[in-house]
């Protein structure tokens, strides 16, 4: 299925990613090929096949409601770009 | 001591032939003499591999110490160390030093195991030639002007090279197999669950697998041994015991039964590969195998569906990416939306965000349904195609890859064409079966890998029929010439 620029315009503002419009035309082209790859799922017939979500149909695991990670808060936010008095810093938000 | 062997090295360090710190030593001095040429390693860890190794030499002097004790291995940089600048081959983590061990460098630590360094990537691991690293493209050591097949390219031509004996590796639809098949190594991806992925950076999460590169089927089952492990803080991590994966090398394999797959010598598989790889399957007939042909029918959908799932799951991983918490923040954000869009902008490269934005199509509402609800039915069919194989056989044998490794540029225009190249290793990941990659001949002086597939945890199966060609060949022992001029 072919792809067209306002399609990847919108695919591009939901995933929070800037494409120019000069690199829009080819991200469209590149992107319109592997939909191209990709659909030929649509010709299989899946009729009453369960999903496949883990490869051994693994379910997830329950564990007590116990503590069992120590506060690293310093540590880690001391990665952050921007962090004071344990809190993250982001441009302001509400004026 | 570069040419030996991981059992070689554990057989030297116990005999006193070398100290770990001579050893280690050995190996910084290769990797600062030689790498220039490769780029195999994003970041060095001289002091840290040298306080391991003395710490190593004095466990090992007690007595008792671990096997890999002492041993210098290299990691992919996709899994978080301690202290140490983990990359996974992108801008956006380029500053970012980990706060923690992944379970599996934490389980190789705790072993005595040496960290040498960590290893160029495809960022994010999304490549299958090494050539979308944030830190430039690595070399394949037998050719340099090809590439060493990705995404674990870094660790492939390390070993290859003869910069580490040994490197961790993760492979989502063919990163560990694919380069070890294009570097002349043998490499496993285990069984979905059976290594922790914890600390591993997700890509794609109910594919991704963390497994080693090695040049023999006996240096990766004694890795295997130390990457193996039940961990509760993977919640995928399967509980179950942890084999010794050398235990099993030296079983006969007469009676064995090896499917082969149709399919998997259909169009678009060099035919001199192809060659090679029927006669490596004709000496198991000599070893006293019987060869069996089968059919896997869903084959041809694996590449479409895995390009729908993996997509969509890296859409949704790499949303942490933000700039907020840690990693790359673009210079003056003028509000919160322009931080999210110029930090992923300008952090991730082109293929990431191609994946990102397939991805987020395959989500979107309308389309849920037509895409990952359809490729996770497909998935299922993959599945199934295996496990009725699996009655009748005891392995699966074909191509890892369709031809040797291919020269820089050749396929980084068309993504299909590069996404073809993992063709016969990307239905394992779906149905999250183990796999594996030794080397069985050259073509053009270029190394070719046959891939061998096996059911749910057969891990000492698949080493112990890799090892038993290996007793018989000399493939394995080839070395690249550009690391030993």
């Amino acid at each position: 299925m072919a792809v067209d620029t306002s399609t990847i315009a919108k695919m591009a503002s939901l995933a929070r990613i800037e494409i120019s419009d000069a690199e829009s035309g080819e991200a469209a082209a590149r992107i319109s090929q592997v939909l191209d790859l990709v659909d030929q799922l649509q010709a299989v017939d899946t009729q009453g096949v369960t999903p496949m979500a883990h490869p051994l149909d693994a379910v997830q695991r329950l564990r007590p409601d116990d503590v069992t990670e120590p506060d690293q808060r310093d540590t880690f936010q001391s990665l952050a770009p921007a962090a004071e008095a344990g809190l993250y810093l982001v441009p302001r938000v509400i004026e | 001591m570069h040419t030996k062997t991981i059992a070689e090295l554990v057989q030297g360090l116990r005999s006193k032939a070398f100290s770990s710190v001579e050893l280690t030593r050995h190996y910084l001095e290769r990797i600062q003499a030689r790498d220039a040429t490769y780029n195999s390693y994003i970041t060095v860890t001289p002091e840290l591999a040298l306080a391991q190794a003395e710490a190593a030499d004095a466990r090992l002097a007690q007595g008792d110490a671990p096997a890999l004790c002492g041993v210098p291995i290299a990691h992919k940089d996709i899994f978080c160390t301690n202290g140490v600048r983990t990359s996974c081959g992108s801008k956006m983590l380029d500053n970012f030093i980990a706060p923690y061990d992944a379970t599996i460098v934490d389980n190789y630590r705790r072993a005595g195991a040496v960290t040498l360094g960590k290893t160029n990537m495809d960022e994010f691991a999304m490549g299958s030639s090494n050539e979308t690293s944030y830190y430039g493209p690595v070399k394949n050591p037998w050719a340099t002007d090809c590439v060493p097949g990705g995404s674990s390219g870094g660790s492939a031509a390390a070993v290859s090279a003869l910069l580490a004996p040994g490197a961790t590796a993760s492979d989502t639809g063919g990163s560990i197999r694919q380069p070890a098949a294009l570097c002349g190594l043998t490499g496993i991806k285990p069984t979905y669950g059976r290594v922790s992925r914890w600390g591993m950076i997700a890509f794609a999460s109910s594919l991704d697998q963390a497994g080693v590169l090695t040049r023999t089927a006996e240096d990766a089952a004694l890795m295997m041994n130390d990457l193996a492990s039940y961990d509760p803080k993977d919640s995928t991590c399967v509980e179950m015991p942890v084999p010794d994966y050398t235990a099993e090398l030296n079983n006969p394999i007469k009676g064995l039964t090896i499917g082969v797959p149709k399919e998997y010598f259909s169009e678009g598989l060099d035919p001199k590969t192809a060659q090679i790889v029927e006669d490596a399957i004709k000496l198991y007939e000599q070893l006293g195998a019987t060869i069996k042909s089968i059919s896997l029918p869903h084959t041809h959908l694996a590449v479409p569906a895995y390009y729908v799932i993996a997509p969509a799951e890296c859409s949704a991983n790499l949303s942490r990416f933000d700039g907020v918490r840690y990693g790359y923040r673009c210079e003056d954000p003028k509000d919160l939306t322009d931080m999210y869009m110029r930090t992923r902008s300008e952090g991730f490269g082109e293929e990431v965000k191609r994946r990102i934005l397939v991805g987020t199509y395959a989500l979107s509402t309308g389309y849920y349904d037509a895409y990952y609800n359809k490729a996770q039915q497909v998935r299922r069919l993959i599945k199934r195609d295996f496990v009725e194989a699996f009655e009748s056989v005891d392995v699966i044998m074909g191509p890892t890859s369709p031809s040797p490794a291919f020269a820089f540029g050749a396929k980084t225009k068309d993504p299909v064409a590069m996404y073809l190249e993992d063709i016969y290793t990307i239905a394992t990941n779906l149905a999250g079966l183990p796999g594996l990659s030794i080397p069985c001949g050259l073509v053009d002086n270029k190394p070719v890998g046959l891939q061998l597939i096996g059911d749910y945890f057969a891990e000492s199966k698949l080493l112990n029929v890799a090892h038993q060609f290996q007793q018989a060949t000399d493939h394995h022992q080839q070395v690249a010439p550009s690391a030993l001029d």
